[in-house]
């Protein structure tokens, strides 16, 4: 899997959007991250390795706590990905509203 | 008025709308007839589609296939399930990249907007992966760049 795969594979998950949205807002413990989703420590670790290992979330060391924040390169990654989809997409309807409009004139005659 | 909207909806689908000046019919043709899709149908620039056919009718078949300038290329298959001009059509669809990804499910709706039309497709795929697999190989799907947002728009 390539890095953008794994993103949005990462992304597939209910659980890692929340964590994502949850550390747009802030640094982050496990613990912190691990009490609004009635889910057991292990199991938001288990999610947040998905993340890290997808370059969407880094760790600090802070003592004896690793607080987790997002990771801005893979995120803009994703979004740059995003944006140039979105703008190929784009593209192609400002085209056919050139195309429609070249129709529109002679649109009467013409029959299929 | 020409503003692309995209969003995800539930795990598996993705809608996108668009308006366009000109009225269903034209737009519904310009979706059905292959002369005119190969105008349009390119992504980026440097793009083309040297092959496109296109059976509109239930049961029809379409292929199409683009390369860029560097011969780079890739191609689409699909088979439609309804048609109704000028208003709907329902297609599923698959790209080859080599290896075909799984049928992506589409419904395109043209509705009466003003003396214009209202563009609304409608996809579905067959989960949540899928779904995060195509956001990452290459169909469109756009987002805006904060962070906060993230939650519901993939």
């Amino acid at each position: 899997m390539n890095g953008l795969d794994a993103a949005f594979s990462a992304l597939a998950d209910p659980t890692r959007r929340a964590i994502l949205a949850r550390l747009a807002k802030g640094e982050a413990t496990v613990m912190e991250l691990a009490k609004p989703f009635e889910m057991t420590q292990p199991a938001i670790s288990q999610h947040l390795k998905v993340l890290e290992e997808a370059g969407l979330v880094i760790r600090r060391v802070e003592g004896t706590k690793r607080p987790r924040r997002l990771a801005k390169t893979g995120i803009e990654a994703m979004d740059q990905w995003l944006a140039m989809l979105r703008k190929a997409l784009q593209k192609n309807y400002d085209r056919l509203d050139e195309v429609l409009a070249a129709m529109e004139p002679n649109k009467k005659g013409e029959t299929r | 008025m020409s503003k692309l909207t995209m969003k995800t909806e539930g795990d598996t689908h993705l809608v996108v709308t668009r308006r366009f000046a000109a009225p269903p019919e034209a737009v519904y043709r310009a979706h059905s007839d292959p002369k005119i899709i190969q105008k349009w149908l390119l992504g980026p620039e440097g793009w083309t589609m040297p092959v496109c056919i296109n059976e509109a009718r239930p049961g029809g078949k379409f292929r199409y296939e683009w390369t860029n300038e560097k011969g780079v290329g890739f191609h689409v298959t699909g088979e439609y399930l309804e048609l109704e001009p000028h208003s709907r059509i329902v297609h599923v669809e698959r790209m080859y990249l080599p290896d075909p990804t799984p049928d992506n499910h589409v419904e395109t709706r043209f509705d009466v907007d003003g003396k214009g039309t209202l563009m609304t497709m409608r996809m579905t795929l067959p989960d949540a992966q899928t779904r995060a697999a195509m956001l990452a190989t290459g169909m469109e799907r756009g987002m805006e760049a904060s962070y906060v947002r993230l939650e519901g728009m993939i």
